[in-house]
């Protein structure tokens, strides 16, 4: 099974995501729990591209295709333009984000401690981070 | 949504969050925050019995202000969350940094 959504670049995309992923994350081998992460990580990649690599254009947009396989679920987002790849972002100590009152940068954990892997490619202007979850048996 | 209410008792400031914070509406807890600090307030208590969803966006507004906290002796507490918001807050260790209870009774008398 695959799912797509356009989302345009702005900040009240992210509840039109959330609710795209609670009609798509609907398999029964996901608990709750699974569900809320998994939706909480997919929306902060989307979240970093809309705000630091699109500053929030309503006229750029992002893609993203969730597909469904018997082990895996893999969610796959692309955009085009400055390429933000998370692989290269080093996670900062939690002391030091609280020692300069960031409030940024929580994110990128989150999403390397939710995600089983994590891809990234550039190819011609298009940016598309892969983003794969294993299901439990 | 995001719904914040601000409840005064005693010496406590309660503010109750209602719905999901993400992005978009983060800012309207950090500006809660900012006018209670501002004003004085020497205990912050989060309600979080309703509080159905958090990105990193609302938590890194906590973690912002935790020194401001400890510069200003402030007493911040969360308490009330889900399970699963819980969960968020350990899978970044932020449940070490802040002071978080299953209840308001058990957080004011702690």
């Amino acid at each position: 099974m695959e799912h797509r959504i356009t989302l345009y670049c702005q900040i009240t995309a992210l509840a039109e995501l959330r609710e795209f992923l609670r009609n798509t994350l609907t398999m029964p081998k996901l608990s709750d729990s699974d569900k809320f992460q998994i939706t909480l990580a997919v929306e902060e990649v989307c979240a970093n591209l809309i705000i630091h690599s699109h500053h929030c254009n309503p006229t750029d947009h992002i893609e993203l295709e969730v597909k469904s396989f018997e082990n895996k679920l893999i969610f796959e987002i692309k955009d085009q333009g400055n390429a933000f790849n998370l692989l290269d972002y080093e996670v900062p100590d939690l002391m030091k984000v609280k020692g300069e009152k960031r409030k940024g940068g929580l994110g990128i954990i989150l999403v390397k401690r939710i995600m089983d892997e994590i891809e990234f490619e550039s190819y011609e202007g298009m940016n598309t981070c892969r983003l794969i979850k294993w299901f439990r048996s | 949504m995001l719904n914040i209410i601000s409840v005064s008792e005693n010496e406590n400031d309660i503010l109750v969050l209602e719905g999901e914070v993400d992005a978009s509406n983060s800012v309207l807890i950090d500006e809660a925050i900012m006018k209670l600090i501002e004003e004085g307030s020497k205990s912050i208590l989060i309600n979080g019995h309703k509080l159905e969803y958090i990105s990193s966006a609302g938590l890194g507004v906590f973690m912002s202000y935790l020194e401001d906290f400890e510069e200003k002796n402030v007493d911040f507490k969360i308490f009330g969350l889900s399970d699963q918001v819980f969960e968020v807050f350990k899978i970044l260790g932020l449940h070490q940094l802040m002071n978080i209870y299953p209840s308001k009774e058990v957080a004011l008398n702690s």
